[in-house]
């Protein structure tokens, strides 16, 4: 005999869409084991929806600094502290600071590149390519003399010139020049805050130069006396504890200005 | 008689000293050749016989790393190459004293050459013409009225001696330029050689490979470069 299949709608409640709990709650535990279900994953369904309906937090962009730890390797730089005495080198002064800077920064919450973590010879154009690739907010040139007081900051004398697609290699630091000296100026206040002695000026630096961010160079020299005495030393660790915070100081203090609206 | 080895002896000791004799004299000739091709035949000190002119330096200061205007009274050559050395040699003069407040050591012997060329138009084929080192290239060129390129050759002594450091290598090359425009103000423009050769840095940071713009060195009121 044949079976003869009957098709029959299926109940109106069944094909409701979802609707959130509060409006009509799900009779859960006295339905049948197929409605049931249906309301489980309803709720679930209902439970999940708030996590569609807006959009999740934006992370934080990174801020990324570079630090440039002049010299390395073959290239001693300057001889450091008193002729006399045994001589530090400013590669191993410049590449200390830019381990203690960039100890500061990481802890604030800073991605920081560096272009050397050891005495290594690192040429002006791997600098400049090795800050380019970070599309960093902030390039700092460290570097040590034992000429003059204080610090000195310098940052590039190229004619600025408008931001462009492409940049020449040599001169794509014109196009920064402006943000640059923004740059010095914010650690400027933040060095002078520290009450260390300060002075600014425009160079020709070919690893800045080449830099596509903005960029300054910093040179610690000894700290005098009104007497001419000096007052801070270059091996002085208190010294360089100053410097290297108030370096950190100026840049929690950049990564402000830059976010502002 | 004599002995038939002892003729050969002699004879060989004999050939053996004139060939040492006519070498040594070569050697002599040699030795005396390249010490007057070492010599410098220039002026290094502006004649005394030439009448007192006010020059003005700019002088560097480390302390404040500024450049402050000094006017002096010299005898100055009238052509302007020589001038220019005369000039640049005393400005480094004041800074190889003992209480120099831009400490450099070296003096006026330290600028070997001033070439003063006229400023090549952006477009131009390359100059033909006499070397650069020769005399002809040398001349002072005062027929015209345009910009001038200063070539300012510094000796490999100077450049080994100068202290490392981004602030005293920057002042020098500054106080150079500066000093270069405001005596001969038709010079726009500075390059510089370290023993007729291009160098990448005075000391390891001031950069001598690109051209200076001269009228940017000046500071405008005597203060920060």
């Amino acid at each position: 005999m044949p079976v003869r299949l009957e098709i029959r709608p299926l109940p109106t409640a069944s094909i409701q869409p979802l609707r959130r709990s509060h409006d009509a709650p799900c009779p859960i535990l006295f339905a049948p084991f197929a409605k049931r279900m249906g309301c489980l994953l309803s709720l679930s369904l209902l439970a999940a929806l708030p996590a569609f309906g807006q959009a999740p937090p934006a992370p934080a962009a990174r801020f990324v600094v570079v630090l440039d730890a002049a010299h390395g390797g073959d290239d001693t730089g300057g001889r450091l502290g008193n002729p006399t005495a045994a001589a530090q080198p400013e590669k191993a002064f410049t590449l200390a600071l830019s381990v203690r800077v960039r100890s500061l920064l990481a802890a604030r919450g800073f991605s920081v590149v560096t272009t050397r973590e050891s005495d290594v010879s690192v040429t002006d154009d791997r600098r400049a390519e090795i800050a380019n690739r970070a599309n960093a907010q902030a390039c700092l040139s460290l570097h040590a003399s034992q000429s003059g007081s204080g610090i000195h900051l310098y940052a590039s004398s190229l004619t600025p010139a408008e931001p462009a697609r492409l940049l020449a290699w040599k001169t794509a630091q014109a196009a920064y020049v402006t943000r640059s000296l923004a740059l010095a100026g914010v650690l400027n206040s933040a060095l002078g805050h520290a009450a260390m002695t300060v002075t600014l000026g425009s160079t020709a630096l070919p690893s800045i130069d080449s830099m596509a961010c903005p960029a300054v160079a910093i040179e610690i020299a000894p700290e005098l006396g009104p007497n001419r005495a000096i007052t801070g030393a270059l091996d002085d660790p208190a010294y360089q504890a100053r410097v290297a915070t108030a370096l950190a100081a100026a840049i929690v203090q950049w990564r402000a200005e830059v976010r502002q609206p | 008689m004599i002995p038939r080895y002892q003729t050969i002896l002699f004879v060989i000791l004999l050939v053996a000293s004139i060939v040492m004799s006519v070498v040594l004299w070569q050697l002599r000739d040699r030795a005396h050749q390249r010490l007057l091709a070492g010599q410098d035949s220039a002026p290094t000190q502006a004649p005394e016989v030439a009448p007192a002119e006010q020059a003005t330096l700019l002088v560097a200061n480390d302390t404040d790393n500024s450049l402050l205007t000094q006017t002096l009274s010299l005898p100055l050559p009238p052509s302007s190459g020589a001038r220019a050395r005369a000039i640049l040699g005393k400005l480094l003069d004041l800074y190889a004293a003992p209480d120099a407040a831009h400490p450099v050591p070296g003096g006026a012997a330290s600028i070997a050459q001033v070439f003063l060329l006229p400023v090549p138009a952006p477009d131009d084929a390359p100059v033909s013409g006499p070397p650069a080192n020769s005399p002809q290239a040398a001349a002072p060129k005062d027929s015209g009225t345009g910009p001038q390129l200063a070539v300012v050759n510094l000796t490999g002594a100077f450049a080994a001696s100068h202290p490392s450091g981004l602030e005293t290598e920057t002042l020098t090359v500054l106080s150079i330029c500066a000093t270069l425009h405001a005596n001969l103000p038709r010079v726009t423009q500075v390059r510089f050689l370290v023993d007729g050769q291009t160098r990448l840095t005075l000391a390891g940071h001031a950069d001598l490979t690109r051209t200076y713009l001269a009228a940017q060195a000046v500071p405008a009121e005597g203060n920060h470069p």
